[in-house]
């Protein structure tokens, strides 16, 4: 890896932590393109090694929620203890596809996030939003 | 059903699943977003973990890689609060929405 590509990795992985603290998803949507684009990672390579990362980012992220208290605790951790069956099922798959159609998967991933976050930009502003919007027009929320 | 659906998602995609889990939880249970958002982290500690392991077995895991994304994404989970403070949330959003749309053209291509 060169610098250029270090710095690019780690900036995409800044980016990462910021939309998952404004999405409260883990980041993986952009650290598995840093590492496949920038880390000399496959792209299953990339897929497994973003998963450990997002542990991190999960982990951070729940604890600053958790003072806001927007945590619901037993139903998270309930949702991941029968998470598994759908883990082995996906980790399976992810190993026996071809690398093209792992990337074309995660690309239509990629879009589907970025419609979420094009239907989050272009909302009415809502009374729960942080940032004041006197001149707003209103909006039921 | 919203917990094996995020797992596939997690397993075969290395992310975390709460593209998955924020909406099935605000349309499925009536969670708040902002409720859903911090249950979502929540159980994407235990999901990512799980498959992060499961990979292992593959030998798909390069950890000091992970180090290389996920050390900054700390800072960005810090940075991107900051952020909020001073951006609208909205121009945030959008801009995220261009990145990953390169992203995907980068991809396909």
């Amino acid at each position: 890896m060169e610098a250029a590509d270090l710095i690019a990795a780690a900036a995409l992985g800044l980016a990462g932590g910021m939309v998952g603290g404004l999405l409260g998803v883990g980041g993986g949507i952009l650290f598995v393109p840093a590492l496949a684009i920038f880390a000399d990672l496959t792209q299953v390579e990339a897929e497994s090694t973003s998963l450990l990362a997002i542990v991190g980012v999960a982990v951070l992220g729940t604890w600053r929620q958790r003072r806001y208290g927007n945590v619901r605790l037993a139903d998270g951790l309930l949702i991941g203890v029968l998470s598994p069956l759908g883990v082995g099922l996906g980790v399976v798959v992810a190993n026996e596809v071809s690398q093209r159609a792992l990337e074309l998967g995660f690309a239509a991933l990629a879009l589907l996030i970025a419609a979420q976050l094009a239907a989050r930009a272009l909302r009415p502003p809502s009374s729960a939003d942080a940032s004041p919007a006197p001149d707003a027009v209103s909006s039921d929320g | 059903m919203i917990a094996t659906a995020a797992g596939a998602f997690s397993g075969l995609f290395g992310v975390g699943g709460g593209t998955i889990i924020v909406p099935l939880l605000v349309f499925w249970l009536g969670f708040g977003e902002r409720e859903a958002t911090g249950t979502s982290l929540a159980a994407i500690i235990v999901i990512g973990g799980v498959a992060a392991g499961a990979q292992a077995i593959y030998g798909n895991v390069d950890v000091a890689k992970a180090a290389l994304v996920g050390v900054p994404a700390l800072g960005g989970v810090v940075a991107g609060a900051a952020l909020q403070q001073r951006l609208p949330e909205r121009l945030i959003a959008g801009l995220f929405a261009l990145l990953l749309i390169a992203i995907a053209v980068e991809l396909i291509l």
